[in-house]
């Protein structure tokens, strides 16, 4: 049993990226200064995050809570392994996203930047909130938070393609999670009696019965939209309208996890995987997830758009992690809270790379890009690093993931999700080889480009650099990852 | 000196009506500084007296008008009875008030011309009318009561543009039926107990256990088809969009928070403490049934005929029929967190529609567009006003921390305790419709129309050039505008508190 300590440091965490919401703005007219404050929230928000590390590790949760604002439910944090994963990943590429759009956002000579940065603030620090949420109703309020905070990143443009493309994404994220989560949990706070706090056990009990428990269990599972299964997932293509720093960090990372990430807690903290056991109807999600896993690497192949390639096979990724804790065995709930971290990682990388291309040769279509390779080597080869990565190959991260979740699989005995992950894997080949291959292998006459080299800024190399390494580094070094996803799943 | 709160309270306005009046024609200035005092000190008497009971171990208190003797049996004087809901929606009427006599002062001249001191008589006095329907406990006077709001409220509404003497004759209509058919209600009661006092028809009623009389039953049905009508409740609601819109827009301002949601209150005093619970919701009957399934229905047409508009006054008055419905289904649950959901709903809607109304008339005042198209770009020329609309707008699709989120969750809560599903169901359909209905305006406001290509726009431009073209907006619009949108907030975060008074007001009648 974990010892509960209380500390300040994860509401701390919580503040200083929201205290930099008001710093960016009023000094919006001085752009240095501005992004100063970025870099100064993001680096101290990360200093927060590790000093909890060495605590979580020792087995304790933090706690922290104010004002109870329903009866028994207070906006209250609690870190416990899963979610200082979540928040390391989340405020470390908080970091190198800040550094990555200054360089794009620059270079492109971007309108509205004030704004931008300090939406990227505020949807930072609703990150975190969920990602320390006590209860549903705090994981509830900061999940939506996210949703209207990233609202104005994705219209960036303002143009019509983003307006619809903003429609569709408030439509989906809102219209689900309020048509859904919202009854859902009423309903747990309703059966439980008065408190809807996260703990290790479950929160409701098997009185709840197979039928209900599993309306329950899907409400839950679609309501949280941001994890982008099928039917609920055309938000995430059409949220690539976005400048690609958005892309990269809320729409690989912060924002989709946080949608897998509330799946994961409804199965670990709201039912407990013992009472999913005893109800046998994680299975429905299981197969949810494994045709999501399927369709949307069958889209990826045909999209020529590189940002829509891309953003389908993160829809197919997210899948996974569901997948994985679905299997309801502590091998596959690893795997799913290693591959948070894993494809985090992979998947940023790539959206770099893109971006990057974008800056300096203002490409954005896969048929665009034969013969790149030659013109901008570094990035390519982040890019290859990044599709080996969430391909699930060696040398790099995505292996150490993929590899739990197919144990976790074969454990199971469905031999038929065992299928599901190998063909998955063919296809991510299929649609990521390809583009690795004809960057740096066509012929000379095929090549779309000629002249030397012609790299995007050092601010989007530099960071697009060190998330490739971090996919290698993360392959040889899963240790901390492993560890902390084993404080959740071995319970 | 605190024993008289409750009078004082109602002959302040009364009095500053009367000086108004007599200040004749063209003196509005002079008007408002009377309504001013007379309202401000109301309001700050209405939060002495919500201290007073909150102190009470008793829970209410009554005042008896002109100091008549308690008697044994039946009372025979007239009665005020304040308990915490009633100080609740009383402070809620003064403070709306207050604040929309603020936004009155610019407006008054350009829209009633020199009616002005008139316009303040009456509305002053259809405060008087509102606070005394919802103090008073005498079944008969609660009639008197609702005329004189009706009759101020015709005229306040008659003195709008040319289409407001045409709606405000419909209203005369619809109104005069449902308060005819209320007062009819009352005299079967009369009738059956020879009493008038709430308390007393109570206490008959169930001591000679008269609730399987057929009159009775009539009577009830009666009192709820005139409440019904006078609070727009679906489809007796034909009425309000046309009154509500053509109405002056101070006038709209006042009514649209509050005139319906007094009646809400007033029903669910009369199936609390002039029936009983044991006869509303009796098993017998079918009537909770029927009636939230009504309410389902009120909610999801005001829901639709809302989305539908392209007015904005038109549009937020049938998002009102469609609260109405969340009110009348959450108080026919037939629980405790029904009912006090349908109640905190009352304090968080007249929030919510007070801001979304005073938004929207300071946009249509200011940009001479009453259509949808008139928000085009004004997250940059009007920041603070779309502010306040926006967390109006947020309140409506229910949000948290808004208190819409709030009173969403208890009404939520209240129909998944009786397994109401479809009331649960309609609840979350109109959230979603709201939804709609408020990100196309906000997009609108925040996008402007179209721009043309990306690249056109060069860098630095909007961050460093000031918005243009910004039209000031008088602060006696900003203020109330401000408060009204702060208010949202605080009742939202503070609806621990006020939940936990309702509840416990609640639990001693339902005993």
């Amino acid at each position: 049993m974990a010892s509960v300590e209380f500390s300040l440091i994860p509401f701390l965490a919580w503040l200083v990226s929201l205290l930099a919401v008001p710093a960016i703005i009023l000094l919006g007219k001085k752009p240095d200064a501005r992004e100063g404050i970025t870099f100064l929230a993001a680096i101290v928000k990360f200093g927060f995050v590790l000093l909890m590390l060495p605590l979580v590790r020792e087995g304790k949760i933090l706690h922290f809570s104010f004002s109870e604002i329903i009866e028994g439910i207070p906006i209250e944090f609690r870190v416990d392994g899963l979610g200082i994963l979540f928040a390391i990943v989340a405020s470390s590429l908080w970091i190198l996203t800040s550094l990555y759009a200054l360089g794009y956002m620059r270079s492109l000579k971007e309108h509205d930047q004030t704004r931008f940065f300090a939406c990227f603030a505020l949807s930072l620090s609703a990150t975190i909130g969920v990602a320390f949420a006590g209860n549903l109703l705090t994981l509830y309020i900061f999940y939506e938070i996210l949703s209207l905070s990233t609202y104005p990143l994705v219209t960036h443009h303002g143009d019509k393609e983003a307006r619809s493309g903003g429609r569709t994404y408030l439509s989906h994220l809102l219209g689900t999670s309020v048509a859904f989560v919202l009854p859902a949990m009423i309903y747990c706070y309703w059966k439980k009696g008065g408190d809807i706090n996260f703990t290790d056990g479950s929160l409701l009990t098997t009185d709840i019965g197979s039928g209900a428990g599993l309306i329950v269990l899907l409400a839950f599972t679609f309501g949280f939209a941001k994890n982008g299964l099928m039917p609920f997932h055309s938000w995430l293509p059409n949220a690539m309208v976005a400048p690609t720093p958005v892309s990269a960090l809320l729409h690989a990372v912060a924002v989709v996890k946080v949608g897998v990430f509330c799946v994961i807690r409804v199965f670990t903290g709201v039912f407990g995987i013992d009472l999913l056991e005893k109800l046998d109807i994680a299975v429905v999600v299981s197969w949810i997830a494994a045709f999501t896993v399927i369709t949307s690497s069958l889209i990826a192949l045909s999209q020529d758009n590189l940002k829509r390639r891309l953003a389908f096979s993160t829809i197919g990724q997210l899948s996974y992690i569901i997948l994985g804790v679905s299997l309801l065995l502590p091998l596959g709930v690893t795997g799913s809270i290693l591959h948070v971290a894993m494809h985090a990682f992979g998947k940023i990388t790539l959206f770099f790379c893109a971006g990057a291309i974008y800056v300096a040769m203002h490409k954005k279509y896969v048929s665009e890009l034969v013969g790149i390779g030659r013109k901008m080597p570094i990035t390519m080869t982040a890019f290859a690093i990044g599709s080996l990565s969430v391909i699930g190959l060696p040398v790099t991260g995505g292996l150490v993931s993929k590899w739990y979740l197919v144990m976790g699989t074969a454990q199971s005995d469905q031999i038929a999700l065992l299928v599901v992950f190998l063909i998955s894997s063919i296809l991510n080949a299929c649609y990521f080889l390809p583009i690795v291959y004809r960057a740096f292998f066509c012929r000379p006459e095929e090549s779309l480009y000629e002249g030397g080299r012609q790299e995007a800024p050092l601010a989007c190399l530099i960071p697009l650099c060190i998330t490739a390494l971090l996919s290698v580094i993360s392959f040889f070094n899963p240790g901390l990852f492993i560890e902390l996803a084993g404080l959740i799943s071995n319970k | 000196m605190t024993d008289h709160l409750p009078i004082l309270l109602l002959l302040l306005p009364l009095f500053g009506s009367l000086i108004c009046v007599l200040l004749g024609r063209n003196n509005a200035a002079h008007s408002w500084v009377v309504a001013m005092i007379s309202l401000g000190g109301s309001a700050l008497l209405s939060l002495l007296m919500l201290i007073k009971v909150l102190g009470l171990k008793s829970g209410d208190f009554r005042y008896r008008m002109g100091g008549w003797p308690e008697s044994s049996s039946y009372e025979v004087g007239i009665e005020l009875r304040v308990d915490v809901l009633a100080c609740l929606i009383v402070l809620a009427v003064m403070i709306v008030g207050f604040l929309n006599t603020i936004y009155s002062k610019t407006r008054v001249s350009a829209e009633v011309g020199e009616k002005g001191s008139f316009f303040y008589a009456l509305i002053q006095l259809l405060i008087v009318g509102l606070c005394g329907i919802i103090m008073t406990n005498d079944a008969f006077n609660l009639y008197v009561l609702i005329e004189i709001t009706s009759l101020t409220s015709y005229a306040l509404i008659a003195m709008g543009n040319r289409r407001a003497a045409l709606s405000s004759f419909n209203y005369v209509i619809m109104g005069t039926i449902g308060a005819s058919f209320y007062l009819l209600g009352v005299g079967y009661l009369y009738i059956k107990t020879g009493t008038l006092n709430i308390d007393d028809i109570h206490n008959y009623l169930r001591s000679e256990n008269l609730w399987a009389s057929q009159s009775i039953v009539v009577a009830f049905i009666l009192i709820m088809l005139g409440v019904w009508t006078k609070m727009a409740f679906f489809p007796l609601h034909g009425w309000l969009p046309n009154a509500y819109s053509y109405a002056p827009s101070m006038t709209g301002t006042f009514m649209a928070p509050l005139m319906t949601k007094v009646m809400v209150y007033v029903m669910i005093r009369v199936m609390l403490w002039l029936f009983g619970s044991d006869f509303v919701y009796s098993t017998e009957s079918i009537w909770s049934e029927l009636i939230i399934w009504m309410s389902v229905v009120a909610i999801v047409a005001g829901s639709f005929l809302a989305l539908a508009r392209n007015d904005i006054k038109k549009m937020l008055t049938y998002l009102i029929i469609a609260e109405v419905g969340y009110m009348v289904g959450g108080a026919w649950l037939g629980n405790l967190n029904g009912q006090a959901g349908a109640f905190y709903h009352i304090l968080s809607d007249a929030a919510m529609t007070f801001c979304l109304f005073i938004a929207a008339s300071i946009v249509i005042i200011r940009t001479g567009e009453s259509r949808l198209n008139a928000f085009d770009d004004l997250f940059r020329k009007m920041p603070i006003t779309m502010i306040g609309f926006t967390i109006g707008g947020l309140s409506m699709i229910g949000l948290p921390p808004t208190c819409g989120f709030f009173s969403k969750w208890y009404l939520i809560k209240g129909g998944v305790e009786t397994g109401q599903w479809e009331f649960v169901v309609a609840l979350l359909f109109s959230s979603l419709i709201n939804a709609v209905i408020f990100f196309k305006i906000f997009e609108r406001a925040y996008f402007g129309k179209i721009k043309g290509i990306k690249e056109e726009v060069t860098v630095q431009d909007r961050d460093t050039i000031p918005a243009g073209g910004i039209k000031s907006v008088p602060l006696s619009m900003l203020i109330p505008l401000c408060v009204g949108s702060l208010s949202i907030l605080i009742i939202g975060i503070m609806n621990k508190n006020i939940f936990s008074w309702i509840t416990k007001a609640l639990e001693m009648v339902n005993g």
